[in-house]
């Protein structure tokens, strides 16, 4: 097949690159308000009659939302093989930990309220909380190690090794700039699972969403511009040295890396990524601005706004790096030495314009079937067989 | 590579594989089953049709969501337990897993949400379409799953690059319409099919013979009978395919099987029974069926099936020619770019057995100083347990036979001996509930234990695909896994058990009123009020 010659293969790695993009934020604004709404729940909803109606407000949607993440493992798989190699074996507790929460959080949705008494529902919106929270902090988490470098290195054969003590361990992850980036995450999605409650819901539990959502945001924003004033003086980026070949085989040991200077070049070459913290910031801001107002829709799409700007920021300030490495820079993966080869990428990418717009249209439409408010009334009626 | 670290990632996904798989069949199945209740309602207008829908579909849901929860596992699984695996074959096995998420999932996972919440919000019809997008979703991600693991069995459509030092796709087409692949997925699906038809013929039979909910009881064994006969025909015809395209893609899994150690002349006699012995290299107390080996597999009476000894020589002839693509390889890996022109085709020329040579990294750290005997032991490595095979296979194949007599008999009873049932089938339909997850279990332990040494066949050994953790990690992770996955499933059983005592609990007041103008009607029709529920009405 010579079709896929017609795309270069470098300006392909960039498209996946933007991908990787898209999928993370679709996954940051679907499953996000998921997630923030499990870490929630105990705390908008008293009643079990609350919680139900809580639950129910994401009940027939989280389902659709979560696919994101199987989605986003399964690209990057397919369009970034080292990358998936790397990350997830070398995250390795972490994984495990972000798994345990998505696996007991589909199935607390479904069989907490399949059973009466107190205990049983206690114990599920316990792990509806964890299956939130836990998650929401540990991207974060995640993302904060992208930045600071992992401790790996890749043999002549590119079998990915783990070096240090402490690596692969989950609390070696638990670096200070890291859980910083881990509170902007799980407050930024707290703030947007409020943002969610009160389009689906009203009264005291919408009030009370508003009140932790205003809290949140501020949290957030708070958080992400110390982050970015510690990028700019407290944490060495890393830079290409030598040629970079973007055409060239996917083999991160081709490329030199050097360590040093800052992230935030990147602003100086490139100034019009500053698009992206900006977005994050109004975003935001208007979002807790309408969290204590009276915005419904408009509140959550603000706060869509800045989560996007603010994941964007990360990818754009990064480029062309993806997973830098601290102990051999040298095998440090960037878009043009980690990437599937030129034919996978192309097919993928043909799949995807397909797939893509179609998944959006139907999830649209779905949403639009299932618009309109919960409310307690309407939970009570039908006890047996909502969630 | 330790030893102990690659047992315990193979036992890790062998255990969270075939934990996974015990709820993915009755998905794949009862998806369907639901959707044609429906299909049925909307055409007859019938409450009672849509009652079924709702009590099967509320079994389908708590079954459902942790056929996902756990799918989740597999899909990260790989990056995590077999990075050296995602790096080394990821271009190709990661594209049908990406296109699973998008094709097929995603339909899945979205329309399933409102197939339970949607019923005031839709239309009758809109709604049956929504039962059918589920069940062609989850139809779909089976295929793509089964178009990955198939390339595993049978890796075609790709080469190695010696600059990325990893296999990537050269033909996406041979990838998709890999013939191992799809008969696979259809052999697949339809032994889902069975076990949802075994599940739904069971439970209607305890209803039956509890004497309640007979209506909804006597139309679900119509509906799972004829389903599940058809299904499992299926399963055991797309078997003989599967059957016969390993004797020329994975000669050595089909000869582990049949316990077949020497060559025969064609046509082969197939071992019926026998008590295979590794060591001793033959079969105590085996009875032959003549030829039917050699019908099976070649479909012919002239063509030879090759047995295990002489694979044996063959995989040595392998490993020696891997060694010089190794060889060449690590000059190309030195020189990158400057590589001479003379070690790129040699490399071309033996790179078709590259992974034999990997076999011997067991033994030695440089294939290239591997002495003879490491090379014998390397081949005598690729024979799999046949022991275990044979039987596991053997079990699974009666298993499947049996099905289509308990589907036969039911689908004979409900069309044409008016939906009677002696109380000793019933009993019978209730105590074979559990026999088709051990049919399918043995049959993907067949698969996937069969295919050892390798991760991908005559590619990539399984000793090299796991990643460097420690072993503190991975009991960590195994112990976890086991803990968690215990109490799941235990709790699933427990809704399980619950909502089937429950029986149906929806549209009661509804369905029954109609059930008994019903029945009124029939009786006012001589001839007709002896009968009971047929499907047809």
């Amino acid at each position: 097949m010579i079709l896929y010659e017609l795309i270069d293969f470098d300006i392909l790695r960039v498209i996946w690159w933007a991908l990787l993009g898209v999928l993370l934020i679709g996954f940051a604004l679907t499953d996000g308000f998921d997630m923030g709404v499990g870490a929630l729940l105990p705390f908008v909803a008293k009643t079990d009659v609350e919680r139900r109606v809580v639950i129910n407000t994401v009940g027939p949607v989280w389902e659709g939302n979560q696919v994101w993440f199987i989605l986003g493992g399964g690209a990057i798989f397919a369009a970034w093989p080292p990358l998936y190699a790397v990350s997830f074996s070398g995250f390795y507790l972490a994984m495990f930990v972000v798994l345990a929460a998505f696996i007991v959080r589909p199935v607390a949705f479904k069989y907490r309220s399949k059973r009466e008494g107190a205990t049983w529902r206690a114990r599920w919106d316990w792990a509806l909380f964890a299956g939130g929270a836990v998650p929401a902090l540990l991207f974060g988490v995640a993302v904060g190690n992208v930045l600071l470098g992992v401790p790996f290195h890749l043999t002549p054969d590119l079998m990915p090794m783990y070096d240090g003590s402490y690596y692969g361990k989950f609390l070696g992850l638990l670096r200070p700039f890291a859980l910083l980036a881990g509170v902007v995450s799980f407050s930024m999605l707290l703030m947007h699972g409020a943002a969610w409650l009160t389009v689906k819901t009203e009264g005291a539990i919408a009030a009370r969403a508003r009140r932790i959502g205003v809290v949140a945001g501020l949290v957030a924003a708070a958080g992400y511009a110390l982050a970015g004033l510690w990028l700019a003086v407290g944490i060495d980026g890393f830079a290409l040295a030598g040629e970079v070949l973007p055409n060239g085989p996917s083999n991160p040991l081709y490329s030199e890396v050097a360590r040093g200077g800052s992230w935030l070049t990147a602003y100086a070459v490139r100034p019009w990524i500053a698009i992206a913290p900006i977005m994050g910031f109004v975003g935001i801001a208007l979002a807790v601005r309408g969290l204590k107002g009276r915005g419904e829709v408009s509140t959550l799409l603000w706060s869509k706004l800045g989560i996007t700007g603010v994941i964007a920021s990360v990818g754009l300030t990064m480029f062309p790096f993806i997973l830098p490495s601290t102990v051999d820079p040298n095998s440090s993966l960037t878009v043009w030495d980690a990437s599937s080869s030129h034919q996978t990428l192309f097919i993928m990418l043909v799949v995807t314009a397909i797939f893509m717009p179609l998944i959006l249209a139907y999830t649209a439409w779905v949403y639009r079937v299932l618009w309109g408010k919960v409310t307690e009334a309407h939970v009570a009626e039908n006890a047996d067989t909502l969630y | 590579m330790e030893i102990g670290l690659v047992e315990l990632s193979r036992l890790q996904f062998a255990m969270t594989a075939m934990y996974h798989f015990l709820f993915v069949p009755l998905t794949l199945g009862l998806s369907i089953l639901v959707a044609i209740m429906e299909t049925v309602y909307v055409m007859t207008n019938r409450p009672i049709w849509r009652q079924m829908t709702k009590f099967w579909g509320t079994l389908f849901g708590i079954n459902f969501v942790l056929g996902v929860a756990t799918g989740i596992t597999m899909e990260f699984q790989f990056g995590m337990n077999w990075s050296y695996y995602s790096h080394y074959v990821g271009d190709i096995f990661g594209a049908p897993l990406a296109i699973e998420g998008l094709m097929a999932f995603f339909l899945e996972a979205t329309f399933v949400g409102l197939f339970f919440f949607g019923w005031d919000k839709l239309s009758k019809v809109q709604h049956m379409v929504v039962a059918w997008l589920v069940a062609i979703g989850s139809n779909f991600s089976a295929l793509w799953i089964l178009i990955a693991n198939g390339w595993m069995q049978n890796p075609v459509g790709a080469e190695f690059n010696p600059d990325t030092m990893r296999m990537e796709m050269t033909s996406f087409f041979d990838v998709v319409f890999n013939e191992v692949a799809q008969a696979k997925f259809v052999h697949t699906v339809s032994a889902g099919y069975v076990t949802a038809a075994v599940f739904v013929l069971g439970v209607s039979a305890l209803y039956l013979i509890q004497g309640r909910h007979k209506d909804l009881a006597r139309r679900s064994i119509a509906v799972a009978s004829s389903f599940g006969l058809a299904a499992a025909l299926s399963v055991v015809v797309l078997g003989d395919e599967s059957g016969y395209s390993a004797s020329h893609t994975q000669k050595m899994k089909l000869a582990a099987i049949e316990a077949m150690w020497e060559t025969e002349p064609a046509p082969a006699s197939f071992t019926l029974v026998g008590l295979p012995d590794q060591e001793a290299r033959e079969t105590h107390y085996a009875l032959h069926i003549p030829w039917a080996m050699g019908l099976i597999g070649t479909r012919s009476l002239t063509e030879e099936i090759p047995g295990i000894n002489d694979l044996v020589l063959e995989a040595e002839e392998k490993i020696r020619r891997g060694i010089i693509a190794y060889d060449a390889l690590m000059t190309i890996r030195e020189e990158r770019g400057n590589a001479p022109a003379e070690a790129r085709f040699i490399f071309e020329q033996n790179s078709a057995d590259l992974g034999f040579a990997y076999l011997l990294k067991r033994y030695v750290e440089d294939p290239r100083t591997a002495t003879d005997e490491q090379i014998a032991m390397a081949a005598e490595d690729t024979v799999p347990g046949v022991f275990p095979l044979f039987w596991a296979f053997r079990i699974m194949v009666a298993l499947g036979f049996s099905f289509i007599a308990v589907m036969g008999y039911f689908f004979y009873r409900a069309s044409f001996r008016n939906m009677q049932f002696p109380r000793w089938s019933l009993y019978a339909a209730v105590a074979i509930i559990p026999t088709p997850w051990i049919a399918a279990e043995l049959g993907w332990f067949v698969a996937e234990f069969g295919r050892q040494p390798w991760t991908v066949d005559g590619v990539l050994p399984t000793a090299l695909s796991a990643s460097h953790l420690s072993i503190a990690d991975l009991l960590i992770t195994l112990a976890g896994f086991v803990i968690f996955y215990t109490v799941l499933f235990v709790i699933e059983v427990s809704l399980m058990v619950k909502y089937i005592r429950k029986g149906p609990f929806q549209d009661v007041e509804e369905t029954d009123a109609w059930q008994q103008r019903h029945e009124a009607r029939l009786q006012q029709q001589p001839g007709l009020a002896a009968s009971s529920a047929t499907p047809a009405e």
